[in-house]
């Protein structure tokens, strides 16, 4: 059977150029080479004649590239703009935005009248002090989605019966996405519920448009000024005036983040919080559940211990359950108010304790439910590492009369403990940057005054709490990237380790 | 059987049972008590751990049917649980499919075939997972919204764009399906290349075939990988019909007054058919773990 792989390259090919073609015409050109480099190179691979493996692997890589590689360059990248709240767009579309906005000039409005046309509706503008005609529209469809309707000139009444102001003010939605264009050319879009007025763009293109200087300026429609792009603050500012024009776009503002970040207290005051509650959170875990684990690996290792396969079962079932139902579920159990942890220890020592407000509790909550959740792993390492370890070591000890405390430190610890260092960094590495616990569990609770985060964040949970609760893209990517490197240089240290032990 | 046995084996042998038993009451009692507390009416806190008016009110409510109560109000649904199961099935079936189909080419000419730069392209594979895909998330968020423009249904609050970004989950499947090429036995496709086969036709008809058990395996990897990822689907995800099931049953326990016991009884429905799936899993996805020497 032949792959018929020309025909696929082709059809595929044609919808990446149409993709290609269509980012570039919309100034996304990075997209678009992106998009062209990966097309042509996986179209040449496929095709190719004299082929080495390569095509085999592409769409691997591909993914790899796309999904991983991409996501991690691009927040680099973030980390060195000024994207936040308030520069969320390109500075195109931050102007295509600015000349969609309108105004309404004072004293031009009209009175409105609905009238039912078969499904949908007819308006009737009456007249105001500016002109004393009456318009009519056509047709107005009923859904919610923008329409631009023409009007003439008209008194006469429709067929239609007309809607009472209460029927009017449920239509308030379709009336909103409205346009109505007037015979002279004037546009009209509802002000208030129930009036009208002349709709005039508040920003037009600036005449001069010689590159590069002014090909960005826009012009004020109303009092005539220029609206320059300032590229050092992100905003359109006016000549004379410095306040800025909403909205903002996203600039390149270099190491600015980076220099918040190890300057301003606020930022790494909390932050360094973080970090130490990672590290020890990280460390305590691995070590609390490691300790439990391996006992009860060496337990379920033991022979004469003949139904230990229930007890396996049973065993890995806080792993089993998936993370994010058994966080919530102690978020639940340990709550102050109604909790049922709470309820027990009211019963047993008359009152309960205050889980989430407290951090030093909060802390210890967190680090028990995690090696509640994480035991059950090291439990499976180990025992398939004890597998490894030779019987008659254990039948020899047995002969001198060693008791089980001693197999355990003198024989099953020094057979496992080379093997084993590896996947704890890895169960570090995997605690040190554990967010779904925390945002299951905690939320970062309790709260750290004039920080987004909270004392039982851990670090990859300042940064998603800067980017998607305060909003500040950029600052969160900078933190991002600083833990990059901090993964970059351990892992680093690891493999100079790993090659002076071998 | 081990030969020697110490004199008073009886005796820690029921020392060991006690400290077992007494160690899986504790770990197993907050499961017992999530179950308990899914039965009993109402969400209001009550002073007993046994619930004492036994009802399918909160199991009901999770299965999207309204409630009845004695006085004959009726309680509606607060949230879609069965959408959201739906949409967690959906995103990880889509993606998992997609990994592992482009993933058996990709691991196969790493384990089997000549490849210029594969030394490099391994030491990528092995790299990448130590840099947690969380700290990528503003990336993600920003070229989703950005796709968002050119097509919405690859924009925030998408699906499509959660199934994507879950495609990143790619490596481990990789390592683990690259693991088990590498050790199998090489004759049948040294036979079928002798017999004038190739690359395709070699995988097509002698790998694929043989290799099913593990490919199921790569599969139940990525797919648990993806239904119980969060930050991803906490970005992307907006409306409430189009949420996963992480996100949606934190908003759960978010609400004030806390519905405790109708979160209980969703988590329940929800979280059993995953922990079977995980349970039959588990054996390759610590073989997997293994091989790459990473957890998540």
């Amino acid at each position: 059977m032949r792959f018929p792989r020309l025909p696929i390259v082709i059809i595929v090919d044609l919808f990446l150029l149409y993709g290609v073609t269509l980012m570039y015409a919309r100034g996304e050109a990075a997209f678009a080479m992106l998009t062209l480099m990966v097309a042509a190179s996986g179209s040449w691979l496929m095709i190719s004649k004299g082929r080495s493996n390569f095509h085999l692997v592409f769409p691997c890589l591909v993914m790899v590239a796309a999904f991983i590689v991409l996501p991690l360059l691009y927040t680099i990248n973030i980390a060195f703009t000024n994207y936040s709240a308030d520069h969320t767009l390109s500075c195109e579309r931050a102007r295509a935005t600015l000349l969609g906005e309108s105004w309404h000039p004072a004293g031009e409005y009209y009175r409105l009248k609905v009238f039912r046309e078969g499904s949908g509706l007819r308006l009737m503008l009456l007249g105001s002090a500016v002109s004393e005609e009456h318009f009519l529209t056509g047709p107005v469809v009923n859904n919610d989605t923008r329409q631009k309707v023409p009007a003439f000139v008209s008194s006469h009444r429709p067929a239609g019966a007309e809607l009472s102001p209460d029927e009017v003010s449920g239509k308030s939605t379709i009336l909103a996405n409205l346009v109505i264009l007037l015979p002279d050319g004037t546009e009209v879009t509802m002000i208030a519920p129930g009036v009208f007025g002349t709709s005039i763009r508040s920003y037009r293109i600036a005449e001069d448009q010689s590159y590069p200087d002014q090909s960005l300026d826009l012009i004020d429609n109303r009092t005539g000024e220029t609206l320059r792009a300032d590229m050092t603050t992100g905003y359109f500012t006016r000549a004379n005036n410095a306040e800025p024009v909403g909205p903002g776009f996203i600039i390149y503002s270099g190491w600015d983040n980076f220099v918040r970040v190890f300057t301003d207290p606020a930022i790494h005051n909390p932050l360094l919080k973080n970090f130490a509650w990672s590290v020890m959170f990280a460390a305590i875990s691995v070590g609390l559940s490691l300790t439990i684990g391996l006992l009860l690996a060496t337990l379920l290792h033991w022979e004469p211990l003949q139904e230990k396969k229930i007890y396996r079962v049973l065993l890995i079932l806080p792993y089993a359950v998936p993370l994010f139902i058994t966080a919530l579920m102690f978020r639940g159990l340990f709550n102050q108010d109604s909790g049922e942890i709470n309820l027990l220890l009211t019963r047993l020592f008359g009152s309960g304790l205050p889980w989430f407000s407290n951090a030093s509790l909060a802390k210890t909550m967190v680090i028990m439910v995690n090696t509640w959740l994480s035991y059950p792993y090291m439990m499976i390492l180990c025992s398939g590492l004890l597998t490894s370890v030779p019987d008659d070591l254990y039948e020899a000890s047995a002969i001198d009369g060693a008791s089980p405390v001693q197999n355990l430190v003198h024989i099953t610890i020094p057979m496992i403990i080379k093997p084993l260092v590896p996947l704890l960094i890895a169960c570090f590495a995997y605690d040190f940057n554990n967010l779904v616990l925390i945002a299951m569990l905690t939320d970062g609770a309790p709260h750290i005054p004039d920080s987004p985060v909270g004392a039982t964040d851990v670090i990859a949970g300042y940064a998603y709490q800067t980017a998607f609760v305060s909003h500040d893209y950029g600052l969160a990517a900078a933190v991002a990237t600083l833990i990059y490197v901090l993964t970059g240089v351990i892992a680093w240290l690891r493999q100079l380790a790993t090659k002076r032990l071998q | 059987m081990a030969m020697v046995q110490p004199h008073n084996l009886h005796r820690r042998l029921w020392a060991a049972r006690l400290a077992m038993w007494l160690f899986l009451l504790i770990t197993l009692s907050p499961l017992v008590m999530l179950i308990l507390a899914s039965l009993e009416s109402g969400n209001m806190a009550t002073d007993s751990l046994i619930p004492r008016h036994i009802t399918l009110e909160h199991w009901y409510l999770a299965l999207g049917i309204p409630w009845e109560q004695a006085d004959g109000t009726v309680i509606a649904p607060s949230f879609p649980v069965l959408v959201w199961l739906w949409n967690s099935v959906k995103v990880a079936t889509i993606s998992s499919t997609l990994i592992v189909t482009f993933t058996i080419t990709g691991a196969y000419t790493c384990a089997r075939l000549r490849l210029p730069g594969k030394r490099a392209l391994l030491a990528l594979m092995i790299i990448l997972p130590l840099f947690p895909p969380v700290l990528s998330l503003t990336g993600i968020y920003s070229l989703f919204d950005q796709l968002g423009y050119y097509a919405s249904w690859l924009g925030l609050d998408s699906l499509w764009s959660l199934t994507l970004a879950h495609l990143g989950g790619v490596l481990l499947p990789f390592w683990l399906l690259k693991g088990y090429l590498a050790t199998i036995d090489k004759s049948p496709e040294e036979a079928a290349c002798i017999a004038g086969a190739n690359t395709w036709q070699t995988l097509r008809y002698i790998l694929l075939p043989t290799s099913i058990p593990i490919l199921v395996a790569a599969f139940t990897l990525a797919f648990i990988a993806s239904i119980t990822e969060f930050p991803a689907a906490s970005v992307l995800l907006k409306s409430t019909d189009k949420l996963t099931l992480t996100v949606g049953l934190r908003r759960y326990l978010q609400l004030d007054p806390l519905p405790w016991r109708d979160f209980a009884a969703a988590a329940i429905l929800c979280g059993l058919p995953i922990t079977v799936v995980f349970l039959v899993g588990q054996r390759w996805l610590v073989a997997g773990q293994r091989v790459i020497g990473l957890r998540d």
